[in-house]
């Protein structure tokens, strides 16, 4: 079963086109990295996926439904949710409301303006729970702009899978962190996705070869190489582009 | 509700101050009191609500006034047609059909507006307040023109058997519809609107990727405050019985900015405590000095400068220092404080006075009048003690200043340990 499907997807800003013609298939329950050098196009082919920015032409497609015309919200609420590269978080709402605030939609709340909060005590407990999770729990009435990085990027991911989405896209969870803060992290991510559909930019190898069902390797906006672990390093072209440069 | 026995105590002053200053020897209200006091009431309610957008939701709206205008002359109208029995709504429910105009515009207006971001939301708001404050004047039927809309409060519709034939009665229920509304949009914040406002005001696009539409949180949160500011101007046709251009009035506008923004954006009740601020110096000032005006502008400025939290925010930072016991070392570095700032106000205004004086006084033919005795606004003395205050008053506040962040500092940095 497919979760997420890239059918030939193009993406051109002005006259130079970014993104030239991916296709990628995701199955459900997969955990999936992309790699590649700087300016290879990842974080965009994520602002695709998520409905950031509009594609030029190709075919995204969320469990067989296309989905690259709809905005992010709507894709959001399909089942696809998204983490992003520079922390984005509500920074002058606490931690804990950061959290309740993701699981609002999913829980059905709409736009009420008429269910007082306090008393919603499934969601209560829900954004409760998810501060455990997350190790979050002493920090929860902290304005979450307040808190350190690693805290943040950890509130990030919890946002994150919050509306229990089915496909998730991490983009570099785990980028300016320390040794500890990245096992602690990656052991976070294993965990909080266990049974969903991991998509993940990340440019730490041990990271990579660690966690990944599958590896895409994308190179100038185009995909050189797709496939279990093994299979890609042990890829030619990937080694001479990528891999060789850095594993040394 | 940390704040239960303020709110409460805020109340009972609000009920009981008419009694306080009323004239017992010869019966009678006072007047002068009871209508700053509705004034009041009409003003939290507008700042509150335009707290919505602009504390709330981060948005920097500049057409407030047209849902309080709106709501205003509508209510005219449907006091004239209480008057002459074809609308039977009874005087206590008026302001709800005011609200309910404001909502009717705002969520018009709102759905032009909220579809823009930050700038070109402001254009557009600014737009909305300019194209009906022109229309105000242009279209006679409905807006009377300049000379405005007038009706008879007194309908005699009233769940209580009242008359609304004096100020007073008309102040209980302005108090109480000010404490239904604000209690009303205190309760939002407490809904998921209310915290999807604060999210897209913190960062518009995150709440795409957890399911809302930003948009749409906005266009509800601005339809929501155009009902409450609605509401205030139902209050305003009922005591004034004449809605004129004034009430939608890109001034307006921009007071209840002033408001909200003096007393203090980030805490709920910050702009309650300017708009009882503004009406105070509104009120009472202008009856002493010709530049209130000048004054209400610069504090703001002030405040923009040197407080942006405003003035309930300045409190809020009290918070920890005096949940650590420490208050008390503040009060020596705030003496210190005031003394040079009285001596900046003391130049400040007295250079103002006399220029006014000097201008405006002399066409009125007024005389300044200081102490008891007339002040000759040509001689240069007056001028160079004032001068003379604001040049060594602003010096050595700048040295307090710096003493007294030195002290705010470690202080602070104590607390947080």
């Amino acid at each position: 079963m497919t979760a997420l499907s890239l059918r030939d997807v193009r993406k051109s800003f002005g006259p130079t086109e970014i993104i030239r013609g991916i296709t990628l298939d995701i199955a459900a329950g997969e955990r999936h990295c992309i790699i590649g050098p700087n300016g290879a196009g990842k974080t965009t082919c994520f602002n695709l996926i998520s409905g950031r920015f509009p594609i030029t032409s190709g075919e995204i497609l969320l469990n067989g439904e296309r989905i690259d015309t709809l905005p992010p919200h709507k894709i959001n609420r399909k089942g696809l949710s998204r983490s992003f590269q520079i922390t984005s978080i509500f920074h002058r709402m606490s931690v804990f409301e950061n959290l309740r605030c993701a699981l609002l939609w999913s829980r059905g709340y709409r736009y009420s303006f008429w269910s007082p909060l306090w008393r919603q005590k499934g969601l209560n407990e829900a954004a409760e729970a998810l501060l455990e999770e997350l190790n979050l729990a002493s920090r929860r009435d902290v304005l979450a702009g307040l808190l350190s990085y690693a805290e943040q990027r950890a509130l990030e991911i919890g946002m994150t899978i919050a509306g229990g989405a089915s496909v998730v896209l991490l983009d570099e969870p785990t980028a300016g962190m320390s040794n500890t803060e990245t096992d602690y992290a990656m052991t976070l991510i294993r965990r909080v996705t266990e049974g969903k559909t991991l998509l993940m930019v990340e440019h730490d190898m041990k990271v990579v070869f660690d966690l990944a069902d599958a590896i895409t390797v994308m190179v100038y906006g185009q995909v050189i190489a797709s496939g279990p672990p093994a299979a890609v390093r042990a890829n030619r072209a990937v080694q001479e582009a990528y891999l060789g440069a850095l594993e040394g | 509700m940390k704040y239960r026995w303020l709110i409460l105590a805020l109340i009972v002053v609000a009920i009981a101050l008419p009694w306080c200053f009323y004239d017992w020897t010869h019966h009678r209200q006072a007047g002068f009191l009871i209508s700053m006091l509705s004034q009041m009431g009409m003003m939290v309610i507008l700042a509150l609500s335009y707290n919505m957008l602009l504390g709330q939701a981060g948005l920097f709206s500049l057409c407030h006034a047209t849902f309080f205008g709106m709501g205003g002359y509508a209510t005219i109208h449907f006091l004239n047609g209480a008057g002459d029995g074809t609308l039977p709504v009874p005087m206590e429910l008026m302001p709800l059909l005011a609200g309910l105009s404001g909502l009717g515009v705002a969520i018009l207006f709102g759905s032009m507006a909220t579809k823009q971001r930050a700038t070109a939301f402001a254009m557009i708001t600014l737009g909305i307040g300019e194209l009906m404050a022109t229309s105000a004047l242009m279209f006679h039927h409905f807006f009377g023109g300049e000379g405005g809309v007038t009706t008879n409060r007194m309908i005699d519709n009233s769940l209580f058997g009242l008359s609304y034939a004096s100020g007073l009665q008309v102040y209980y229920l302005i108090l109480a519809w000010t404490v239904i509304a604000a209690a009303l949009m205190y309760f939002l914040t407490l809904t998921p609107l209310g915290r999807m406002a604060n999210a897209t005001r913190d960062n518009f696009e995150r709440a795409q990727f957890i399911g809302y539409d930003p948009r749409m949180v906005r266009f509800m949160q601005f339809a929501l405050s155009g009902f409450f500011a609605g509401i205030g101007g139902g209050l305003y046709a009922i005591t004034y019985e004449i809605v004129t251009y004034d009430a939608l009035a890109s001034s307006l506008s921009a007071n209840a900015l002033l408001m909200a923004y003096i007393g203090g954006t980030t805490v709920f009740g910050g702009p309650i405590l300017g708009a009882i601020l503004i009406t105070l110096l509104q009120s009472g000032v202008s009856l002493l000095s010709n530049s209130w005006l000048v004054y209400v502008g610069v504090m703001f400025i002030s405040m923009v400068i040197f407080a942006p939290t405003g003035l309930a925010g300045i409190i809020k930072t009290h918070g920890p220092i005096r949940q650590a016991g420490r208050l008390r070392l503040l009060v020596v570095p705030y003496l210190r404080l005031t003394i040079p700032s009285l001596g900046v106000l003391l130049g400040f205004v007295g250079l103002v006075e006399l220029m006014s004086f000097l201008t405006i006084g002399a066409a009125q033919g007024k005389k300044l009048v200081l102490f008891g005795g007339p002040v000759d606004v040509h001689a240069a003395l007056p001028w160079a003690i004032s001068g003379i205050c604001l040049l060594v008053g602003g010096v050595w506040l700048r040295f307090e200043a710096a003493g007294f962040h030195r002290v705010w500092e470690s202080l602070s940095a104590e607390v947080r340990r």
